[in-house]
């Protein structure tokens, strides 16, 4: 009992630094890569000063996040003359609590076995004993359902920010994201379901091993990859599909009467949520946590060659891995942002509806198919 | 079946109408096409950023200033000066009432023992602050009194006191060193017939 509330209680301050920090360093990654992309030099601006010293930390504008969060909260919190009160105020958590919890059912490690990491007969080793645990917040059998329906309560708060704005370009913009994302969960779900098919689990964590015992997901399912990226880019509102919130005609779509940090939390929830879809990418598609060859007790070349590492290396080296790749992920998805134009809307509801679902269907087809065929 | 038929326009045929091919049908791969252009572009800038080197077309700019503005660049002001190295301008203050920016404040004196030239301005100030750089006040000089050379004044600061132009920067300039715009030679005959 005990050693579960700690476990889980390092787990879950981990996945929150792990997730808001992986956030600002997006916000920064947006913006030098995007100048880097254009020949810029981009944001370099903001500094730390060590007090009592001049010296000035600038660190490629690294700093830039901190202080926008700052600049959002001492903002003045100014609201519409009419709006709904209880809604106005609920939208924003509504936006950015689910993106928060998907990640809960994310293995971000393999198999952890505390005890390992001491002395064997300390009171430290004592107290784990031989337990083992996966490193994952809630390591639910439903995992991908949770994702799932965790994700769509994410399409309430901004359908609720639009319509408790009483404004027009709020509500044009929410029901563009309404419809939008609803699309598009239609669309992500079928590509999920072939994944499911093919892996015989909804355990994220089995389905990381599976994927580590036989080949990646992207080698197995490669149109299923591309659909869901798709599709959760676009469930993200961002630039190819930022219909929602395009500044050239709904001044700022659904967050238009939002400031201050309500309307930060808004744009951190879109960068929490790169850092999300990376994560059920990496966790879907590139073989989550795990690196090839590398098993709980060390790297096994297939030559025969084996490398011993502690329990403790393995795990970092899981970590790490996980880290890395989710940071990838998350600059291919920038890189994306950076690179297309925005669609129309009737070539929106066009790829997800006419595309994207009768490709994700047949994928299913083939995939079950092929699935009875080899069983 | 039955009912009216809407003559319906002829489509109009453009010269320059795009026309996509089964490649770019398909548009995933030219997704792929666009993130190689930019990923091209990125990786290329960073590997210069990695190397030591530059790897932006952008200048850092109050730190560093781009050397190749035109000649023609509107920058900062200057006050021509006569041969002795007084200024050249008369205080007529046309230059201030053209300025669309108000930004040009002149204070007169005059001076008796000079009958060539007895009006010279005291202060001559520039805020830059406001100044747009449109260029009418040196359209508007009468006495080729002010001119604008490439170089931008050092403007970025935090104090708008420091961001005025004083005689000290406009005066530091000297016709004679510059030679793409000599000092014109003044005009033999006055023509008396156009004067007002």
């Amino acid at each position: 009992m005990m050693q579960d509330l700690l476990v889980h209680g390092v787990y879950i301050a981990y996945v929150l630094a792990f997730l808001l920090g992986l956030a600002t360093i997006f916000t920064w990654v947006e913006r030098k890569q995007s100048a880097v992309m254009a020949d810029r030099i981009g944001a370099n601006r903001a500094y730390l000063r060590i007090p009592f010293t001049q010296v000035k930390l600038v660190w490629w504008g690294l700093f830039h996040g901190m202080a926008d969060g700052l600049k959002m909260i001492l903002k003045e919190n100014f609201t519409p003359a009419t709006y709904d009160r209880f809604c106005y105020q609920l939208a924003p958590w509504l936006a950015a609590v689910p993106v928060l919890l998907v990640f809960a059912v994310v293995p971000f490690g393999g198999e952890v076995q505390p005890a390992r990491f001491f002395e064997p007969g300390s009171a430290a080793a004592e107290f784990f004993g031989d337990r083992s645990w996966r490193m994952q917040i809630a390591s639910l059998d439903a995992g991908l359902l949770f994702v799932l329906a965790v994700s769509g309560v994410g399409i309430l708060g901004t359908m609720l920010a639009g319509w408790s704005s009483n404004n027009k370009f709020s509500m044009l913009g929410a029901a563009r994201a309404a419809s939008q994302m609803i699309s598009y969960e239609v669309a992500m779900g079928l590509a999920l379901i072939s994944v499911v098919v093919t892996y015989g689990t909804v355990d994220l964590f089995e389905m990381v091993q599976w994927q580590q015992q036989a080949a990646w997901g992207i080698v197995v399912q490669p149109l299923a990859f591309i659909l869901f990226m798709t599709a959760a880019i676009a469930e993200n509102k961002r630039i190819p599909f930022d219909l929602p919130e395009c500044e050239s005609e709904l001044v700022s779509g659904y967050f238009t009467e939002y400031t201050s940090m309500k309307m930060g939390l808004f744009l951190l929830s879109e960068f929490i949520e790169i850092v999300v879809i990376s994560a059920l990418v990496v966790t879907l598609f590139l073989g989550g946590y795990t690196l090839p060859f590398l098993g709980p007790e060390g790297f096994a070349l297939p030559g025969g060659g084996t490398w011993a590492l502690s329990h403790l290396t393995v795990t970092l080296l899981q970590v790490l891995a996980f880290t890395a790749k989710v940071f990838v992920v998350g600059c291919f998805q920038i890189g994306i942002r950076w690179t297309l134009p925005r669609f129309r809307y009737d070539q929106l509801m066009d790829l997800g509806w006419k595309i994207l679902l009768p490709l994700a269907a047949a994928n299913l087809v083939v995939t079950a198919v092929v699935s009875w065929w080899l069983l | 079946m039955t009912g009216r038929t809407v003559p319906t326009k002829p489509k109009k045929q453009y010269w320059n109408e795009p026309r996509l091919g089964l490649w770019e049908r398909v548009y995933l791969l030219e997704i792929v096409r666009g993130l190689s252009i930019t990923g091209g572009v990125f990786f290329r800038n960073m590997w210069k950023w990695i190397t030591g080197r530059k790897g932006a077309l952008t200048a850092y700019y109050p730190e560093e200033t781009r050397p190749d503005y035109s000649p023609n660049n509107r920058g900062r002001h200057v006050l021509t000066q006569r041969g002795d190295g007084k200024v050249q301008c008369v205080a007529c203050n046309l230059c201030a009432t053209v300025c669309p920016a108000y930004c040009i404040e002149i204070e007169a004196t005059a001076d008796f023992d000079e009958p060539a030239h007895p009006k010279s301005p005291t202060r001559f100030e520039i805020d830059y602050s406001r100044c747009i750089f449109c260029g009418f006040c040196v359209e508007a000089c009468p006495e080729d009194a002010i001119r604008m050379v490439k170089d931008t004044p050092d403007l970025p600061g935090f104090d708008r006191d420091d961001m005025w132009g004083r005689k000290d920067l406009l005066m530091n300039w000297h016709p004679l060193t510059d030679p793409r715009k000599r000092y014109p030679p003044a005009p033999a005959v006055r023509d008396e017939e156009h004067r007002p």
